[in-house]
C-alpha cells in the first residue's frame, strides 16, 4: 500500500535545543513522511502515549543534555508497555561512542550521532519500519 | 491486533490503528465502521478553525482541559497541511497540548491534509466516527490555519468556532466573505494586543450586517495562553448548542452533513470504478485522445464513459 510513513519526533528531558530535530524533521517531511513534532521537554510518558495515539511506524529523539542513558530506554519501555510492540524506535544527538552499545541492547534501534546526513536517517526508517 | 475487540474494550492503539487503515483507504476499515455506525452520533463535534498562528490548537487545549474537569471524554483531530510536492507534512499541533497527552481520558490526533483543499483532510468523517464509537463525549475538530474559502469544516462540525487574531488589519476585509460566514461563536485570542477591540467591533459590524436573525454568533475577547476568557467561551458554545437543539437545527445540520457524506462516498465509488475500467480496458486513454484531437468533445466523452462503464460492469 502506497501510505506516508508517520513518525513521532521528540525532544525529551530538559535542553531547549531542538534546531537538529527541526533540520531532521524537515528533511523527512521532504522525503515524503508525515512528522508529528511534539516540542521540547517531553517527559517519557508523553511521548509513549503520543507515539500510541498518533499511530507512528517510527520514534525518533533527540538529546543533547547527556540524559539519554536514563530517558532513551525508559521510552523504549513504556511504548511497548503500551503495545507499540512494532514501532521502530531511533536516537540522535550529542552520545558518546561507548554508550551506544548499551542504548542499542535497550531497544533502541540506531542512534544518529553529529554530521549524519539526514539522508542516512532517512533509509534506515524506510528500510527498518516493521509495516509494510 | 485485534481491532474490532480493541476498539470495544476502549484500546486507544486500537482506535488508533483503526484510523491510519482509514487514512490509507484500507477496505477492512469501512467494514469495521459499518458494523459500528450504529453506534456513532453521540459526541458533539466542535470545529476549530481561523488563520494560522491564531491560537487555534492553544483554544483547543484550554477547553478541552475545560471539558475535562466536567469528566468527560475528549478527542481531538488536528489537520496541519500536507506538502502537494513531497506528500510529508509537518503535524505540530500537538506542541499546545503537551499536558493532554498523558490524560487518560483524552486521544489527540494529528492528519495531514493529503490534497484535499477544504482545510480538512478526506478520513476527518473516518476518525471522527472512530472516536465516537471509542465513547468520546466531545470531538473538537482543528482545521488547517485557513484563508478565505477552507469551509469544509462546516460540513462536519455541529459548532464552528471562528479563532481571530487582532492586527490583520485591512485583511479582515477581505476575508469576510469565505470563512467569516461560517463562523457560530467568534474568538478574540491574543486580547492582550492592541486592536483587539477594534477587531471585536469589525466583527460585530459585520454581523448586523447579516440581518436580523433569530441566533446572533456572540464575540468573545480571550487570551488563550493564559487561560483568560475561557470560561465565556465555553458558555458561549453551550449556548450555541442549546440553541441549534431547541431550533430544530441540530438534526437539520447533521442531515445537511449526511447528505454531503454519501454524495461524496458516491463520488468516490464512481471515480473507483472509473479508475478500475481503466486499469481493465485502457478506454478512459482512448477517449482522452479523441478529445485531444478534436474527434470528441469532452461533454459527450462523459457521456460515452457513463455508458460504457455500464455496459462492461453489466457484463
Amino acid at each position: 500500500m502506497n501510505r506516508p510513513i508517520r513518525v513521532l519526533v521528540a525532544k525529551p528531558g530538559l535542553d531547549g535545543h531542538d534546531r537538529g530535530a527541526k533540520v531532521v524533521a524537515r528533511a523527512m517531511r521532504d522525503a515524503g513522511m508525515e512528522v508529528i513534532y511534539t516540542g521540547l521537554r517531553q517527559t517519557p510518558e508523553q511521548i509513549a502515549e503520543a507515539a500510541i495515539q498518533e499511530d507512528v511506524d517510527c520514534v525518533a529523539m533527540s538529546i543533547l543534555s547527556g540524559a539519554h542513558n536514563h530517558l532513551f530506554p525508559k521510552v523504549v519501555k513504556l511504548v511497548r508497555e503500551k503495545g507499540g510492540e512494532d514501532i521502530l524506535i531511533i536516537g540522535g544527538g550529542v552520545i558518546p561512542e561507548e554508550d551506544i552499545p548499551g542504548l542499542k541492547e535497550a531497544g533502541i534501534a540506531e542512534i544518529f550521532t553529529p554530521g549524519t546526513p539526514t539522508s542516512v536517517t532517512i533509509d534506515f526508517i524506510r528500510n527498518n519500519i516493521k509495516r509494510d | 491486533m485485534d481491532i474490532r475487540a480493541g476498539l470495544l474494550s476502549g484500546s486507544k492503539r486500537a482506535a488508533a490503528r483503526l484510523i491510519t487503515m482509514i487514512e490509507n483507504g484500507d477496505p477492512e476499515a469501512i467494514e469495521i465502521i459499518k458494523e459500528n455506525y450504529h453506534k456513532t452520533g453521540k459526541a458533539r463535534i466542535i470545529g476549530v478553525t481561523g488563520p494560522p498562528g491564531a491560537g487555534k490548537s492553544t483554544v483547543t487545549d484550554k477547553l478541552a482541559k475545560l471539558v475535562r474537569k466536567q469528566g468527560k471524554r475528549v478527542a481531538i483531530i488536528a489537520v496541519d497541511p500536507t506538502s502537494p510536492f513531497s506528500g510529508g507534512a509537518i503535524l505540530g499541533d500537538r506542541i499546545r497540548m503537551s499536558d493532554l497527552n498523558t490524560d487518560e481520558g483524552v486521544f489527540i490526533r494529528s492528519m495531514g491534509t493529503r490534497g484535499a483543499l477544504g482545510g480538512l483532510s478526506k478520513s476527518v468523517h473516518g476518525a471522527i466516527k472512530v472516536m465516537d464509537i471509542f465513547g468520546c463525549d466531545y470531538i473538537f475538530v482543528e482545521t488547517v490555519g485557513v484563508g478565505q474559502s477552507e469551509i469544509d469544516i462546516v460540513k462536519v462540525a455541529d459548532t464552528v468556532l471562528m479563532v481571530m487574531v487582532p492586527g490583520l488589519g485591512d485583511d479582515i476585509q477581505a476575508i469576510k466573505a469565505g470563512i467569516m460566514e461560517i463562523g457560530d461563536v467568534f474568538a478574540i485570542n491574543k486580547s492582550d494586543r492592541e486592536g483587539a477591540e477594534k477587531t471585536a467591533t469589525e466583527i460585530e459590524l459585520m454581523l448586523d450586517l447579516n440581518g436580523m436573525t433569530e441566533y446572533r454568533p456572540p464575540v468573545k475577547n480571550i487570551i488563550a495562553k493564559d487561560n483568560k476568557g475561557i470560561d465565556e467561551l465555553w458558555e458561549a458554545l453551550e449556548s450555541h448548542y442549546k440553541y441549534m437543539v431547541s431550533s430544530g437545527n441540530f438534526d437539520k445540520r447533521r442531515e445537511k452533513a449526511i447528505e454531503t457524506e454519501i454524495l461524496e462516498i458516491f463520488k468516490q465509488n464512481l471515480l473507483d470504478r472509473v479508475m478500475r475500467l481503466q486499469k481493465n480496458t485502457e478506454y478512459l486513454s482512448e477517449l482522452i485522445s479523441k478529445v485531444f484531437n478534436k474527434q470528441l468533445d469532452p461533454f459527450n466523452a462523459a457521456v460515452e464513459l457513463a455508458n460504457v462503464l455500464n455496459k462492461e460492469e453489466g457484463k
